[in-house]
C-alpha cells in the first residue's frame, strides 16, 4: 500500500466515521415542540409509518452503495507497475437484475403510499368537527361554525374527535402545518382545501405557516391546544359567552378608546365592533400568545404591539394608530380583561 | 458536412487573440466557454456570499443581523443566482468548450449565435443583480408563486427585476439549446455514430432538449405575470376567477426538468472522469445513455410532486408519486454503473476523480432522500421544511457542484495548458466534503423536527439553535474550500506544470490535440472508430484488436486553408439592445420603444452580416 493510498483510505474512513457519528442519532433530540417524527394523531401516525418504512429501505440501499463505492476505491486503487486493466464494457444479466431489483423495491414503497394517500383523503363523516381556517398575511383566523365560535391564532380541539379543517385563503398562498398532528396542506386563494385528522394525545402543539407568503412569513405561527373532554367543554362554554364587561376604571377607559379609534375598523369584539380585516378579539384575554404566536400575551407586549405593530412584526398590516401612552395602557388593560 | 463557417468569406484561422476587443467580438467556442466559466464563477461567488449571510443570520435563534426583507431578498437571489447564473452557465462553459472538441468539430454550428447566447446571459445576470443597487432585489422566492408576485401583494420593482431578468436569461438558454442540438446532430466527425458519442456529449444533448422544451413553459408563465403586473390583465387574480395554481403548474413543468438540466451535465462529467482514472471504459455505457434519456423524458411527467400539498386529490397525487418513484430506477442504475466502472480498474486518486467520487457518494444520499418525498404522505411533512433544503443541496451541491469541480480539475489542463496543483486540489476536496456535510446533513434533522424553509428567524425553545450553528460553521468551511480553489488557480496559472496534450492518459478526442487547442481545434478532422477513440488509437481495444489509425498529420498548407468564422460585434450589440428594451418597462415606455427599434436594427445587421447578393456569389 503506497503512502498516498494509505492517506486516501484513512481519510475516506474518517469521512464515513464523521458521517456515521453525525447521523448516529446520539444527542439528537426527537421529542421537540415541532417534531414531525413524534406523531400525536392518526394522520401523523399513518404518515410516520411510511416514513419509517422508506427510511429503513433507503438506509439499507445507502449503506450498500456507499460501502460498495468505498470498497471499490480501496480494492482497485492504482499500484505502481499495474498493467492496463481488462477493458470490460458491461454485463447485461447483472444490469438487468439490478434494474429489476430497484423496481421491486419501489413496489414495496409504492403500495402503502397509495393506500395512505386515499385513506387520508376520504370524505369526512357526519360526526366530524368542522373548523374553518383562514390564512392571512400574517396570522390565522379560526371559526367553528357549528359552535358559533370565532377566534384567532390559537386553536382548541377535543382529544379523540375527528376534525376537518377547511382552509380558506383570501390573499396569497399559505400552508397550514402542525407537525406533531401530521402533514401540511396549502391554503390556496379561490379554493377550499381540506385536511382531516384525529388528535390522540392532549397537549399544546406548535403550528406555523409553511409556504412563503411575504415579508413576515417567519412570524405566521399559531398554537393548538388538544383538551380532554372536561377541558374542551370548559373552553367552548367560555368562548360562547358574551365578552366580559370591563370592571376597573382603566379597562373601562380602554373600552372607550377602543370603540372610538380606528381599532373598530378591523377588529371584532362581540357587541362592541364588527371589523373583519384583523383577528377577532372577543376573548383576547384568554389567549396565551399574541401577534400570531410570536410572543406571550403580556401587558408589555400588547403595549409594544399597539405602539408600532410593524416594528414587532415586519410588514404587519395593522397601522400605527398614534395613540398616546395612557390610551395604549388603557386599551391594553381592556384587551387583557377580555377573558 | 456543410457548416456555417465554411460559407463565411475570407476569414483565415488567425484573428486577433489578445485584448479586450478580441474577447468582446469573439465567436470561438473555446473563448466563449471561458467567458461563460469566468462569469458564472463570479455569480457563483455572489450566490455563495448571499448564502453565507443567510447562514450567519440563522446561526442563533431570534438573531437580528439582517431584516426580514433583506433575508427574503437573499434567499430569492441565492436560489435564482445558483440555478440560472451559476450552475447552468458553468455547465454551459463545458458544453461550449468541450462539445466541439469531443465530437471532432472545429466550432459549434452557429458561432455568432453562440456569442449572442453568452452576451444575453451576461446582460440578464447583470440586470437581475443590478436590482441590489436600486434597493429592489427580488423577494418572491426563486419560484415566484402567484398570487404573492402580483402587483397587489408585491408593489415596487422587486419582482419586475426578477421576471424580466429571467425572460432575458430564457432567451439565452433557448438559443444555446438549439445551437448545441444542431452542433451535436450535424457536426460530428466521420465515423462518430450516435452510440459512439462520448457520454458527456449524450448527457448534454439530453439537457439541450430539456432546455428547449422546458423554457417555453416558464416563458409563458412569466409573460402572463408581466401582463398582470404591467398591463392589468388578471391571469393570476383569483377574484377574477383565476386559479393561482396555474402559475405553479407552468412553473414546475419547467422547474422539474430544470433540475435535470442542472444535474445531467454533471452526470456526463462523472461518466468521462471515472473511465479515465480507472482506465476502464464506462460500464454499460448504452444503459447509462438510455438512463439519461429516460430521466430527461420522465422529468416532464413529475412536476406536480412539487405540489403534493396544494390539494390535487388522491388520483393526481398517486400518479405523480409513481412517476417520481420510477425516476429512481434509471438514476440508481447509473450509480451502480459508475461503481462498476471503478470495479476492476486501476484507480488514480486525482483531484478530478475525488470530486467524481464525492458526486456519487453525495448524490446517492440526495437521490434516496428524494425517494422519501416521492411519497406524498411523507412529503406533506417534509415539503417546505429544511429536510427538502438538505435534499436538494445534496443533489445540486453534492451532485452538480461536485461534478462541475470534477470537470474543472479534469479539463483545466486542456483549457489552459497547465495542470492545477494536486495537493491544493485535495485540500479543496476534503474541506468541501467536510464543510458540505456539516452544512447540509444537520438540515435533514432540522427539517424532521419541524423547521420550515424561508424563515429569517426562529424561537429559541424549538431546539433548532445548535444544529443551525453547526450548519453555519459548515458553510464557512465551504467558503474556505472555495478560497483554496481560487488560490490554486492563481498559483498555477503562470507557473503550474505544463500539461501537454494528454496529461491523464485519457480516452476521448479532446485529448488528441494540443492544450490549449489551436483556434481551429483539429488540424485534420479525425475518423472515429469507437466511443473511446483516443484510447483505441493509443492502446487498441484491449481484446487483441490493433490500435486504430491516427489521423494523418496536416501540412502548413492544409492549416492555412482552414476557414474559421471571423469575429463579430453584433452579438454583444444585439444583447445590449434587448436589455435596453426590456429594462424600458421599468423606466419609461420611450426607452422600451427605442430599445425595441434598436433590437430590430441589430437583428437585421446580425442576420445580414455575411449576406451577399446572388450575383456576387460564385
Amino acid at each position: 500500500m503506497t503512502n498516498r493510498a494509505r492517506v486516501t483510505a484513512s481519510l475516506l474512513l474518517l469521512a464515513v466515521v464523521a458521517l456515521g457519528a453525525g447521523c448516529g442519532l446520539v444527542g439528537w433530540e426527537w421529542d421537540t415542540p415541532m417534531s414531525t417524527v413524534q406523531p400525536k394523531s392518526d394522520f401523523g401516525r399513518m404518515t410516520h409509518d411510511i416514513f419509517m418504512l422508506i427510511s429503513w429501505t433507503t438506509l439499507v440501499i445507502f449503506i450498500a452503495v456507499e460501502a460498495g463505492l468505498l470498497y471499490a476505491c480501496f480494492r482497485f486503487r492504482d499500484r505502481p507497475g499495474a498493467p492496463i486493466p481488462k477493458q470490460i464494457h458491461g454485463h447485461t444479466p447483472l444490469e438487468i437484475s439490478w434494474t429489476v431489483a430497484f423496481a421491486a423495491i419501489l413496489v414495496i414503497i409504492g403500495i402503502p403510499t397509495i393506500r395512505v394517500i386515499f385513506k387520508t383523503q376520504e370524505a369526512p363523516a357526519a360526526t366530524t368537527l368542522h373548523v374553518d381556517v383562514t390564512g392571512k398575511q400574517w396570522w390565522w383566523d379560526f371559526q367553528y361554525p357549528a359552535l358559533k365560535i370565532h377566534t384567532a391564532n390559537e386553536l382548541h380541539l377535543p382529544v379523540g374527535q375527528t376534525v376537518a379543517f377547511y382552509l380558506h385563503g383570501p390573499d396569497v398562498i399559505h400552508s397550514f402545518w402542525v407537525p406533531q398532528l401530521g402533514g401540511k396542506r396549502d391554503v390556496v386563494p379561490a379554493r377550499v382545501n381540506r385536511i382531516i385528522l384525529t388528535p390522540e394525545v392532549p397537549g399544546e402543539y406548535l403550528g406555523q405557516c409553511a409556504e412563503y407568503c411575504g415579508m413576515s412569513h417567519a412570524n405566521m405561527r399559531f398554537r393548538v391546544f388538544v383538551h380532554d373532554k372536561a377541558g374542551w367543554e370548559k373552553w367552548v362554554a367560555a368562548q360562547q359567552a358574551a365578552p366580559v364587561e370591563p370592571k376597573d376604571d382603566l379597562a373601562v377607559k380602554g373600552k372607550e378608546v377602543f370603540s372610538q379609534s380606528a381599532c373598530v375598523g378591523c377588529h371584532t369584539i362581540d357587541g362592541v365592533s364588527a371589523g373583519v380585516l384583523g383577528p377577532n378579539l372577543t376573548h383576547f384575554g384568554s389567549r396565551t400568545t399574541m401577534a400570531a404566536g410570536i410572543m406571550k400575551n403580556t401587558p408589555e407586549n400588547i403595549a409594544r404591539w399597539i405602539e408600532n405593530p410593524a416594528h414587532v412584526k415586519p410588514g404587519a398590516l395593522m397601522p400605527t394608530l398614534g395613540l398616546r401612552d395612557e390610551q395604549i395602557k388603557a386599551v391594553t388593560a381592556y384587551l387583557q380583561s377580555l377573558k | 458536412m456543410a457548416t456555417q463557417a465554411a460559407f463565411m468569406p475570407g476569414a483565415k484561422a488567425q484573428t486577433a487573440t489578445t485584448g479586450v476587443w478580441s474577447w468582446i467580438t469573439t465567436v470561438d467556442h473555446k473563448r466563449i466557454g471561458i467567458l461563460y466559466g469566468v462569469s458564472a464563477f463570479i455569480f457563483f461567488l455572489m450566490g455563495g456570499i448571499e448564502a453565507l449571510i443567510m447562514r450567519a443570520q440563522l446561526a442563533r435563534p431570534d438573531n437580528d443581523l439582517v431584516s426580514a426583507q433583506t433575508f427574503n431578498e437573499l434567499f430569492t437571489m441565492h436560489g435564482t443566482t445558483m440555478v440560472f447564473l451559476a450552475i447552468m452557465p458553468l455547465s454551459s462553459a463545458f458544453f461550449n468548450y468541450m462539445l466541439p472538441l469531443q465530437i471532432g468539430a472545429r466550432d459549434v454550428a452557429f458561432p455568432r449565435l453562440n456569442a449572442l447566447s453568452y452576451w444575453i446571459f451576461l446582460s440578464g445576470g447583470l440586470f437581475i443583480n443590478s436590482s441590489f443597487l436600486f434597493g429592489s432585489a427580488p423577494d418572491g422566492g426563486w419560484f415566484g408563486y402567484a398570487t404573492l408576485t402580483t402587483r397587489q401583494f408585491s408593489p415596487g420593482h422587486h419582482i419586475d427585476f426578477w421576471m424580466l431578468g429571467l425572460q432575458i436569461l430564457g432567451i439565452a438558454s433557448m438559443l444555446a439549446g438549439f445551437n448545441f442540438i444542431v452542433t451535436i446532430i450535424n457536426m460530428r466527425a466521420p465515423g462518430m455514430t450516435l452510440m459512439r458519442m462520448p457520454v458527456f456529449v449524450w448527457m448534454s444533448l439530453v439537457v439541450q432538449f430539456l432546455v428547449v422544451l422546458a423554457f417555453p413553459a416558464i416563458t409563458v408563465a412569466l409573460i402572463l405575470l408581466m401582463f398582470d403586473r404591467f398591463f392589468g390583465t388578471l391571469f393570476y387574480a383569483p377574484a377574477a376567477g383565476a386559479d393561482p395554481l396555474l402559475w405553479q403548474h407552468l412553473f414546475w413543468i419547467f422547474g422539474h426538468p430544470e433540475v435535470y438540466i442542472l444535474i445531467l451535465p454533471a452526470m456526463g462529467i462523472v461518466s468521462e472522469v471515472l473511465p479515465t482514472f480507472a482506465r476502464k471504459p464506462l460500464f454499460g455505457a448504452p444503459v447509462v445513455i438510455y438512463s439519461g434519456i429516460m430521466i430527461g423524458f420522465f422529468g416532464f411527467g413529475v412536476w406536480s410532486h412539487h405540489m403534493f400539498s396544494v390539494g390535487m386529490g388522491p388520483v393526481a397525487d398517486s400518479a405523480f408519486s409513481i412517476a417520481t418513484m420510477l425516476i429512481a430506477v434509471p438514476t440508481g442504475v447509473k450509480i451502480l454503473n459508475w461503481i462498476s466502472t471503478l470495479w476492476g480498474g486501476t484507480i488514480r486518486f486525482t483531484s478530478a476523480l475525488l470530486f467524481s467520487l464525492g458526486f456519487i457518494a453525495m448524490f446517492t444520499m440526495g437521490g434516496l432522500s428524494g425517494v422519501m418525498h416521492a411519497s406524498p404522505p411523507v412529503d406533506l411533512q417534509q415539503t417546505d421544511s429544511y429536510f427538502v433544503v438538505a435534499h436538494f443541496h445534496y443533489v445540486l451541491f453534492g451532485g452538480s457542484i461536485f461534478g462541475i469541480f470534477s470537470g474543472f480539475y479534469y479539463w483545466w489542463p486542456k483549457m489552459t495548458g497547465r495542470l492545477l496543483d494536486e495537493k491544493l486540489g485535495k485540500v479543496h476536496f476534503w474541506l468541501m466534503m467536510i464543510g458540505f456535510n456539516m452544512t447540509f446533513f444537520p438540515q435533514h434533522y432540522l427539517g424532521l423536527i419541524g423547521m420550515p424553509r424561508r424563515i429569517y428567524t426562529y424561537a429559541a425553545d424549538l431546539n433548532w439553535g445548535f444544529w443551525n450553528l453547526v450548519s453555519t460553521i459548515g458553510a464557512f468551511i465551504i467558503a474556505l474550500s472555495i478560497l483554496v480553489f481560487i488560490i490554486n488557480v492563481i498559483k498555477t496559472r503562470r507557473s503550474g506544470p505544463v500539461a501537454g496534450p494528454d496529461p491523464w492518459d485519457a480516452r476521448t478526442l479532446e485529448w488528441a490535440i494540443p492544450s490549449p487547442p489551436p483556434v481551429y481545434n483539429f488540424a485534420t478532422i479525425p475518423t472515429v472508430h469507437g466511443r473511446d477513440e483516443l484510447w483505441l488509437q493509443k492502446h487498441g481495444d484491449g481484446h487483441g484488436g490493433a490500435p486504430t489509425p491516427k489521423p494523418a498529420p496536416a501540412t502548413a498548407k492544409d492549416i492555412a486553408a482552414i476557414h474559421m468564422p471571423p469575429p463579430s460585434y453584433w452579438p454583444i450589440l444585439l444583447a445590449l439592445a434587448l436589455t435596453v428594451m426590456l429594462s424600458g418597462l421599468l423606466i419609461s415606455y420611450v426607452q422600451l420603444v427605442v430599445g425595441g427599434l434598436l433590437t430590430l436594427y441589430c437583428m437585421f445587421k446580425f442576420a445580414l452580416e455575411y449576406h451577399r447578393p446572388a450575383q456576387e456569389a460564385h
